[in-house]
């Protein structure tokens, strides 16, 4: 038997724990961490071609951990000549990188998957202490989810030859990542990033720089070559150096609204591709047919999670009003079990918010809704960096705190009585990033999902990510997806497409496009004037607008002159102005949702009547051609017949890009739905008018857009025929609309429209590409331009290629759980 | 504290329960790695976990041989010399019961007065366990008997047969009728959740033995293919939660069949305590039916003791 050779804990303290049955103290050691941080004498520089760079004569910036406010190390402030430094490292190593087959790509990533894992406890410390999130969360959230999205990309970038053979790497990568998922959200760029063949430099948020620099030594330990993954650190101003670097191709952003907005003013018409990640306020539906005690642990999931510092947080809780009191009399008890601490205590929901500066932001909030009245419930928080678990009630649609992203853990609950107010509230935002939605009626949530504006829609769950599912914004929530192939498309280009980086042209924004009506009239010597046949004038031609199934004079009333190929007056046609465009997006919106709930094979039914009423006025569209571009009248048949062609490849199309079904790590199912993007103004380029009018209009009516078409400036007529088959084709009202006039003005005008989801500006022109892009970002709407380069619109992938698809539709994933089978 | 009287059968109520089982599932995942204990803290909750546990033996092969041991181990369930060493003598620990068949019942009576332990509980499993396929009469004269042979507690099971049906009212009939049977002894009605088909008749199930008067509601015999696991844990707990706020009543849990580690009994202390609160955390209202648990928790008691892991053979078989 041993003996009691060693004195065991004091007994009288077991004994009380043993009456009170309290939790103790769970401390995760940060011993391993502190030695990393040692090692690097607490001065950690940038980190560039895999060696650590600290530039002389730089001011350096203390990391503290929010939850001590011990400092942990000082990083390094950059300046833009590191930027450049690093963009250079990474533009010469992209020149090897992108040449690698996507086997070796793929093993390399893969090393770094397995690098990872060798040091995910360490990664989970240095996190933890870093932003002040829990070490269970970075353990089993943050860095899991690290390393299957590493594992997920190696894969792809071993099929990238094969499942992106129309595609190629864009070059250099600028990431942009914010401090509340510092490594999570930096593999979400960096890993479709580098699958696909490009290099990265990434600028880290100011708060939380340790972990990305542990990620890119453990990147240099795995063996990626030298400046394909770059880290520069620095002030906020940096990012903008870097997103503006002439040499960086693509932007890849996750952030504010605010800084999202601005980075796009600021890349605007440089030819670089851009998406961006940004807020939310992300309803949480509770309908009466829901488990109300699972909705608790959902709510709890939803913006509990990292101190509710999650852009897709369930910050809007909106609950049946039948059911209203009992889910927060449920709430509210579930909160008294919240417990808040050191992030490194094992036995913790909630640490630290990461800086004074945004709690005090919290509070204020919290603050302004006790003035106007709000019900507000708090549990206790420890004294420091903590704000205590919130739950608003007695506010409404008008009440800052439901409109606003609080970025806190601050929740705000509301009463409905329909599931149709529920989705009208849920909607109700400028936002659309995710939402869920708790019932046990599978009808319901499936219907509630479809509706629900938004890239991500939990049944029964929330705030779930995998890396085989895209992730990201409908609305000012911004568009690009990180995860699954949706994300692989921001980080390449058609294959076809040369370098379109170029420098920002200069144009003043308020002057480009202002003038909405002709300067001089077009009377007198440059007048239309009627053709005499047997006798008489011809019966007069009048061109119109088309908006809302029918033709309508413009609100201006006034015309333009259109020449011909040689240059005579042959037409005169309305001037848009932005009444008009106000009129043509209201009867758009009128149109777009009907639509969209037409089947694929309704929408195909119309393009292929649009198809057969094309070809029934063959030689009428060939004799317009022949006048307006002056080629021969074989070219112009070719051009109508490729036109007609085209509007069977959208036709067919109609009823085949519904979208998929994920292979994510859930129980269930995950699925990714292509749905429209909404009402998308294009503007249409002089070259190939109807051709290139028909590839802008078939693809985003085959995917269920309305479609606002500007036809050429200069050769408007093809196109403007067309309204003439529309008519005659079915096409519902409200789905395409054409508007000519002054093609910057109207660029202007449905750019500045924050109704409007999309413009496509493939007009060729470099100016309007610029202002469409920096104007967009007043709503953050999709833009696709062409940087005033042109295309071939009668080839395949030029004219009907995979792009098109991505740009007519958005995806959603609508996360399915299932299961109710348990044991017999 | 004043039993659970029961009260009448409220079918709206329980029509109207809706349980989301990949919820459930998650929220039983992240119970262990959302909370843990270490350390001093550790040693008392395994302490408690000890006296929560109803040591059990269910075999065909039971004698009062092996019956007298297990009764000598729930009065001593750690060894002496672990027990100073982490200074809780004075606690006197014990098991919460023992737990044996019908006909044990006065060898585990006998066996516990003998060691001056008679203040221990004998729980025996009654009305057709495990199955509860026999007629009524029989079934609740097996209580009788027991509770006439020494029984304090009586662990009975429901009718599955007609909880499948939906036949709620039936199946209260016969709880009620069983906590009659029972008289003063303490009735664990076991809802052999195994058999139950869903998580929503596991609710029901514990809702309708609530209302039929019992002091505890039980997962499981022991013997269904599925047993204490912690997503019925969760819903049973909520389930006694909701009764609470109703009538103000509290009644016990009991999961059992399958705990067999002490970071298992930890987890489901744990449970208590996030889905219930410390008023569920004493043997009155929380009880662990196990057979080789103890051992276990024995073993990690010891390194807490000496800083060093013990051989099984060190420590006293049950």
């Amino acid at each position: 038997m041993a003996g009691a050779v060693q004195k065991g804990p004091k007994g009288t303290k077991i004994a009380e724990l043993f009456e009170s049955m309290e939790y103790g103290p769970a401390p995760e050691s940060d011993k391993t961490a502190q030695a990393w941080l040692d090692d690097h004498s607490r001065k950690l520089g940038h980190f560039i071609n895999n060696e650590w760079v600290t530039p002389e004569n730089r001011k350096w910036y203390e990391t503290r951990n929010p939850c001590t406010g011990q400092v942990l190390a000082a990083t390094v402030q950059g300046t833009e000549e590191d930027v450049n430094v690093a963009v250079a490292a990474a533009r010469k190593a992209f020149g090897s990188w992108g040449q690698l087959s996507g086997h070796a790509r793929a093993r390399h990533i893969y090393s770094i998957a397995r690098h990872l894992q060798k040091h995910a406890r360490l990664m989970a410390v240095i996190a933890s202490m870093d932003n002040g999130k829990t070490i269970r969360e970075t353990r089993d959230c943050d860095v899991p989810i690290v390393i299957r999205h590493l594992y997920h990309h190696a894969g792809w970038a071993q099929l990238a030859d094969t499942e992106m053979a129309n595609w190629k790497p864009l070059g250099v990568v600028g990431a942009i990542v914010p401090w509340n998922f510092p490594l999570m959200l930096l593999a979400w760029k960096v890993c479709p990033a580098l699958a696909m063949g490009n290099t990265v430099v990434l600028k880290p948020a100011t708060y939380t720089r340790l972990s990305a620099l542990l990620f890119a030594e453990i990147c240099a330990e795995a063996g990626l070559p030298a400046g394909v993954f770059n880290v520069v650190t620095g002030p906020g101003s940096m990012g903008e150096k870097l997103a503006t670097h002439p040499d960086v191709d693509k932007v890849g952003f996750t952030g504010s609204t605010e800084i999202g907005q601005r980075l796009r003013r600021a890349t605007a018409g440089m030819g670089k591709k851009l998406s961006l990640e940004l807020g939310g306020k992300s309803p949480v539906v509770v309908y009466d047919s829901a488990d109300l005690d699972s909705a608790v642990e959902g709510v709890v999931d939803a913006i509990w999670f990292n101190q509710g510092q999650v852009c897709s947080a369930g910050s809007k809780l909106l609950v049946q009003e039948r059911v209203f009191e009992p889910m927060m009399a449920k709430l509210r008890a579930r909160m008294e079990k919240l417990r808040l601490g050191d992030s490194l205590d094992k036995a913790l929901d909630m640490g630290a918010i990461v800086d004074e500066s945004q709690r005090r932001s919290v509070k204020e909030y919290v603050d302004s809704a006790k003035e106007e009245g709000a019900e507000v419930f708090q549990v206790g928080a420890p004294a420091g960096c903590f704000y205590p678990p919130t739950l608003i009630t007695n506010v409404q649609t008008s009440s800052r705190v439901v409109v606003d992203e609080i970025f806190g853990p601050v929740l705000v609950a509301l009463p409905f009585r329909t599931a149709k107010e529920a989705l009208a509230l849920a909607n109700n935002t400028i936002y659309g990033l995710g939402g869920s939605v708790w019932t046990e009626k599978l009808p319901l949530a499936l219907e509630t999902a479809k509706h629900i504006k938004a890239g991500s829609v939990w049944i029964n769950c929330h705030n779930m990510f995998d890396a085989a599912t895209g992730f990201g914004g409908y609305r000012q929530s911004g568009y690009g997806r990180d995860g699954g192939k949706e994300g692989l498309y921001e980080y390449v280009k058609p294959r076809w497409m040369g370098d379109t980086k170029q420098p920002a042209t200069e144009l003043d924004m308020k002057e480009f496009g202002a003038r909405d009506q002709p300067s001089r009239p077009d009377i007198g010597a440059a007048a239309v004037v009627p053709e005499i046949s047997a006798g008489v004038p011809r019966v007069d031609r009048t061109y119109k607008l088309f908006y809302g199934g029918a033709q309508k004079r413009p609100d201006g009333n006034y015309s333009r002159v259109v020449l011909s190929a040689d240059g005579s007056p042959i037409a005169q046609v309305a001037e848009s102005n932005r009444k008009d465009v106000r009129n043509a997006v209201e009867a758009a919106h009128k149109g777009q949702p009907g639509w969209a709930k037409r089947s694929g094979h309704q929408r195909a039914q119309i393009l292929y009547y649009l198809a057969e009423n094309l070809e029934l006025r063959r030689d009428e569209f060939v004799n317009t051609l022949v006048q307006s571009v002056g080629g021969s009248r074989e070219a112009a048949e070719k051009e109508v017949d490729a036109s007609v062609a085209r509007l069977f490849h959208w036709a067919a199309l109609s009823d085949k890009f519904g979208g998929a079904v994920q292979e994510t790590q859930l129980y269930g199912t995950v699925l990714r739905l292509h749905e429209p993007v909404g009402v998308v103004a294009a503007l249409a380029p002089d070259t190939a008018p109807l051709l290139a009018a028909v590839s802008l209009i078939a693809p985003l009516i085959a995917r269920g857009n309305a479609v606002i078409l500007v036809p050429s400036e200069r050769r408007p007529l093809p196109a403007l025929d067309l309204y003439q088959i529309l008519e005659t084709s079915d096409v519902p009202a409200g789905v395409v609309s054409l508007l000519t006039g002054s093609r910057d003005h109207l660029a202007r005008h449905l750019s500045e429209h924050q109704d409007i989801q999309s413009v496509w500006c493939l007009a060729e022109s470099a100016a309007a590409s610029r202002f469409v892009e920096h104007t967009s970002a007043v709503n953050v709407k999709r833009t696709w331009v062409d940087w005033g380069r042109g295309r071939d619109w009668f080839d395949g992938l030029q004219g009907q290629g995979e792009e098109f698809l991505y740009h007519a539709t958005q995806c959603k994933s609508v996360w399915l759980t299932m299961g109710d089978i348990f044991a017999n | 504290m004043e039993r659970n009287p029961g009260c009448e059968l409220d079918l709206a109520w329980v029509n109207s329960v809706i349980v989301d089982l990949p919820a459930v599932k998650r929220r039983a995942d992240t119970m262990g790695t959302k909370r843990t204990v270490k350390k001093e803290w550790q040693a008392a909750w395994l302490l408690r976990a000890i006296s929560c546990i109803d040591l059990t033996t269910l075999s065909g092969d039971d004698t009062a041989a092996n019956v007298m041991r297990l009764c000598h181990k729930v009065a001593r369930p750690v060894r002496g010399d672990i027990v100073s060493a982490l200074g809780v003598q004075e606690l006197g620990v014990t098991c919460g019961a023992v737990c044996v068949y019908p006909s044990r019942v006065p060898d585990a009576v006998a066996a516990l007065k003998k060691i001056g332990a008679a203040h221990i509980p004998v729980a025996a499993v009654a009305t057709g366990f495990p199955s509860g396929q026999y007629s009524l009469k029989t079934r609740l004269e097996e209580i009788r008997l027991a509770v006439a042979d020494g029984a304090a507690e009586i662990d009975i099971v429901i009718n599955r047969e007609r909880a499948l049906c939906g036949d709620w009212q039936t199946v209260y009939d016969e709880v009620r009728l069983m906590r009659e049977a029972c008289g003063d002894a303490h009735m664990k009605t076991i809802l052999a959740v195994g058999e139950l088909g869903s998580l929503a008749n596991v609710y029901k199930a514990s809702l309708v033995c609530m209302m039929a008067g019992a002091d505890f509601i039980k997962t499981s015999t022991g013997k269904e293919g599925v047993n204490a696991i912690l997503p019925v844990g969760v819903v049973m707990c909520r389930a006694i939660r909701a009764y609470h706020e109703r009538t103000g009543y509290r009644v016990g849990f009991k999961p059992a069949g399958g705990i067999r580690s002490a970071k298992d009994s930890l987890v489901w202390l744990i449970l208590m305590k996030e889905e219930l609160g410390n008023a569920w955390l004493n043997s009155t209202m929380f009880r662990i039916g196990a057979s080789s648990l103890l051992g276990d928790i024995e073993r990690q008691l010891f390194h807490h003791a000496f800083g060093r892991y013990a051989a099984a053979a060190e420590l006293p078989m049950a």
